[in-house]
């Protein structure tokens, strides 16, 4: 899909989300495909308005080769009916080698084993800007759905010249094109045998309506499932290559320091060691990672270091550092705020901050370099293959198609591993040591030198009518980000502005991004409001809300929920929801306090979510329940300490991530909306339990919690959570 | 210095050169190719590098390669028989307990030392054992009915 589709479809991605701009680059010509893949179909689907029907022998317009600049997506049918996807999406595991194997399947009426998805090869796939902002399934999967019916409609039409019939007489069933009235059929790979055709898309095929889905909808388990529950998957950590050597980083003091000497003599002196020194990038590479951690450790190394803001002082940083009038900020005004908050009688304003917090993907950033003369490939874990083929082109003065990048299915990511570091080192060692070089972070590493999700500060005033209508709306998001800023409850006069800020601390994409921090300020102001006025926090959402489908997750939802139920003594119902990534989520939760000890437990956690068509029910209660438990993390204790440049928890033994005990029994309320397309569901779940489990606390204690993580808090008022 | 230090590892001997603190992660990762254990923390906190020793869960990461000779070590590719998957393998399989599944061998490990030890262990128990095992993805749910299904299963584990 074009960037402009994307827009039209509210899909823009957040500005952390782009570390440098989109190219569209097209190199692979339809000769070399066939070259490569052999004959047969290749249905290429192109973002331009290109539509034209083309077979072997003749010609088309602009000559054979001439594909279109923007391509999304492609496949190929081989003579042996084997049928090869290409994406440039990711498997980070989000499902959706799953998923997209599963539309592929659907509307090409095969078996699932049939289908292969070759994703993240820039040497191979379309050019794609990355694997974030939940578009694979709202974008990538309607492509892959549409390449594939074009697919089939090569077949029928190529079976009915076979049989001298008309192709809406034939029907593609499990791999082949069935004559029901002659009973005739043909393989997929009988009807491709000695073709050699290009379909280029769009074509306005129709598809086959998510009623009618016999593969797409179903629970079908993990492609390559077994691969990981044997081991025998192959990470990006796992890559290895003939004569490949271990690289280290030595790694300054301190953020913001640099490299005044380095005695390097005793490392290079170890067999096999090489020292790389460039600027302020001082590494090594040994043939094990022991010796190359003891090389490392051998350098004496002096770095002239600069004083860096602290945690402690934080948000007065943000606050008195914002960078006014500025191009990035966002801001949306309607009505007159000053004006409705002035004249109301209802008038709140609280302040929310949020932490920096850490993606801590299980799988630390790794990259294998392999130089060919001037010719670089680099297997990496990374949301962006073709934003790190950038990176490196760039950093070794290399046209892009001299640079390959290769990303396997990845050990999570998070929106954490958007850029090539460990691809950057890797290679540059490789090229100094003349061998395969990998680079794989330590723990303390990724807590310290990858980018965090940002620090943030929220201002909020409001103001409502008695009747419980909201009439002003004002927000102030400085640093944490613009996304899920924009309110949807009904007010006629709203000011939301974000302010970007220098960070200190480097930060980048989340998963969700500043949806959470801006979901949680608005979500928790709303019960605040809510008892402001006396009014069920619910009943007063509800009473502000126009959209039929964010009303129906939260009504559904609490009917599952029993929010009307009668509450035990000593027990607190909260709510929180909203829209993010074309996703409507609202996510529930029971507390319970012992008042003799403090301790609040969380009892339940329920989420109705409305994603669409849902592609594969299973992929999303797992996403959904994943998604819970990671916010609860961001929730209650994560935060990243820092002072004067360093990072002092890089490490799980410091810094707390949700472990199995901290898991209260958890639902999914799925709404299969098979009228509407299906969207992304990796975000949006993230978006609902911090503030659910903040309004659950208010409604029990009555303190506001106004910061994420939220344990601090409320250990200060005499309360834990457990 | 490297020492030669011979190891059982899924039933063969290897022998292996490796300084004595070198981790056993380290010489399974580098030296034999057994890529399925993986790095996690270094520390010991985060499980992903569990392996057994002599039936017994341990964290490869922090296990010295000079005291992992003379036991008998089992690592996930050494969990299946033939085709067969171990009953635990088998059971995150059927209740679809992974994401990204980085962590899935570090779990499956622990898992299985833990029924080596309880054959029907207690909700408290499991969750007790496989407190030291993150799954950054949040499958904890998933991965407590693979453990009761494999338990269910009842059938007889690798020691």
């Amino acid at each position: 899909m074009s960037r402009k589709m994307e827009l039209a479809a509210g899909l823009e991605p957040e500005r952390y989300e782009l570390h440098s701009p989109a190219a569209v680059i097209f190199e692979s010509d339809r000769r070399d495909f066939f070259k490569f893949l052999g004959a047969g179909i290749f249905v290429v689907c192109a973002a331009s308005k290109i539509s034209a029907f083309q077979e072997s022998g003749r010609t088309r317009r602009g000559g054979e080769d001439n594909l279109p600049q923007e391509i999304d997506a492609w496949m190929h049918i081989g003579e042996k009916g084997e049928i090869t996807v290409f994406t440039g999406k990711v498997e980070v595991g989000q499902n959706i080698r799953t998923s997209l194997s599963q539309a592929v399947a659907e509307e090409l009426c095969v078996p699932m084993a049939s289908v292969r998805m070759v994703m993240g090869d820039t040497q191979l796939v379309p050019f794609d800007m990355g694997t974030f902002g939940s578009r694979t399934t709202p974008v990538m999967n309607l492509q892959l759905r549409r390449v594939s019916a074009a697919a089939r409609d090569v077949l029928l039409s190529l079976a009915a010249k076979q049989w001298n019939t008309d192709p809406a007489l034939l029907a593609a069933v499990e791999g082949k094109i069935v004559d029901a009235k002659s009973n005739r059929s043909a393989t997929y790979s009988e009807l491709v045998k000695g073709q050699q055709i290009t379909q280029l898309l769009p074509a306005e095929d129709p598809l086959i309506p998510a009623t009618q889905w016999k593969i797409a909808g179903q629970p079908v388990p993990k492609v390559d499932g077994r691969d990981f529950v044997t081991g025998k998957h192959g990470y990006p950590s796992d890559c290895k290559a003939d004569g490949m050597l271990y690289g280290k980083v030595v790694r300054p003091v301190s953020f913001g320091a640099t490299l005044v000497s380095a005695d390097t003599r005793a490392a290079e002196q170890m067999t096999g060691v090489t020292v790389v020194r460039d600027g302020d990038f001082l590494a090594v590479a040994a043939p094990s990672t022991p010796l190359a951690e003891k090389a490392a450790a051998s350098i004496h190394a002096e770095w002239k270091t600069v004083p860096q803001p602290s945690g402690k002082e934080i948000f007065e940083y943000l606050k008195k550092n914002a960078i006014a009038g500025e191009e990035r900020n966002s801001r949306h005004e309607t009505g007159n705020v000053e004006k409705a908050l002035a004249s109301s009688e209802q008038r709140l304003s609280s302040t929310f901050n949020i932490a920096y917090i850490a993606h801590a993907p299980l799988e630390p950033r790794a990259a294998l370099a392999q130089w060919d003369v001037d010719q670089l490939t680099v297997w990496t874990g990374t949301q962006r293959p073709f934003g790190v083929r950038s990176e490196l082109a760039t950093a070794f003065h290399l046209p892009e198609e001299k640079v390959r990048v290769f990303m396997p299915d990845t050990g999570s990511g998070y929106g954490g591993k958007h850029t090539g570091d460990a691809a950057l080192e890797a290679a540059r060692l490789a090229r100094a040591a003349k061998r395969p070089v990998k680079v794989v972070w330590t723990r303390q590493e990724e807590f310290t030198w990858a980018y965090f999700r940002p620090a943030g500060v929220i201002d909020v005033s409001s103001a409502a009518d008695a009747d419980g209508k909201l009439t002003a709306w004002e927000f102030h998001n400085y640093n944490s980000g613009a996304a899920g800023i924009r309110t949807y409850y009904e007010v006629p006069n709203q000011r939301i502005e974000f302010h970007p800020v220098d960070s200190p601390l480097r930060q980048g994409s989340y998963r969700a991004l500043a949806a959470t921090a801006n979901h949680f300020a608005r979500e928790v102001h709303m019960d605040e409001i809510a008892a402001s006025l006396k009014m069920d926090p619910l009943e007063f959402r509800l009473k502000n809300l126009k959209d039929e489908r964010l009303r129906a997750v939260f009504e559904q939802g609490s009917k599952q929920f029993g929010w009307d139920r009668p509450r035990p003594a000593n027990h607190g119902f909260g709510v929180g929801g909203g829209y993010e990534k074309l996703g409507y989520m609202a996510t529930f939760v029971e507390v319970s306090l012992k008042p003799e000890t403090g301790e609040i437990r969380i009892e339940r956690v329920l989420t109705a979510f409305d994603c669409g068509a849902i592609v594969n029910p299973d992929g999303l209660r797992n996403q959904l329940i994943g998604a819970n438990i990671m916010g609860l993390g961001g929730a209650i204790f994560e935060a990243i300490e820092f002072e004067n440049g360093k990072i002092l928890n890089n490490m799980f033994s410091r810094y707390r991530v949700p472990r199995f005990r901290d898991v209260p029994p958890m639902d999914a309320f799925l709404i299969d909306r098979k009228d509407q397309p299906s969207v992304g569901a990796g975000e949006a779940p993230i978006l609902g339990i911090a503030p659910a489990l903040a309004n659950a606390i208010y409604a029990l204690t009555h303190i506001p919690l106004h910061s994420l993580p939220m344990g601090p808090q409320l250990v200060s008022h005499g309360y834990q959570l457990s | 210095m490297p020492t030669k230090y011979s190891l059982r590892i899924n039933g063969q001997s290897f022998s292996v050169d490796a300084d004595p603190d070198a981790s056993l992660l380290s010489v399974l990762r580098e030296q034999l190719d057994l890529t399925g254990t993986k790095y996690g923390c270094g520390e010991g906190q985060c499980g992903a590098c569990t392996v057994l020793m002599d039936g017994r869960a341990h964290r490869s990461c922090v296990t010295p390669v000079s005291t992992a000779t003379g036991k008998s070590i089992v690592t996930i590719e050494g969990l299946a028989k033939d085709d067969h998957l171990h009953p635990v393998q088998q059971a995150f399989l059927e209740e679809g307990a992974m994401q990204c599944a980085y962590c899935t061998s570090g779990m499956i490990m622990s898992a299985v030392s833990l029924l080596n030890n309880r054959e029907n262990p207690t909700d408290s128990e499991i969750l007790q054992f496989m407190q030291g095992n993150i799954c950054r993805c949040g499958t904890y749910p998933r991965i407590i009915a693979a453990i009761r299904r494999a338990s269910a299963a009842g059938k007889e584990l690798v020691r």
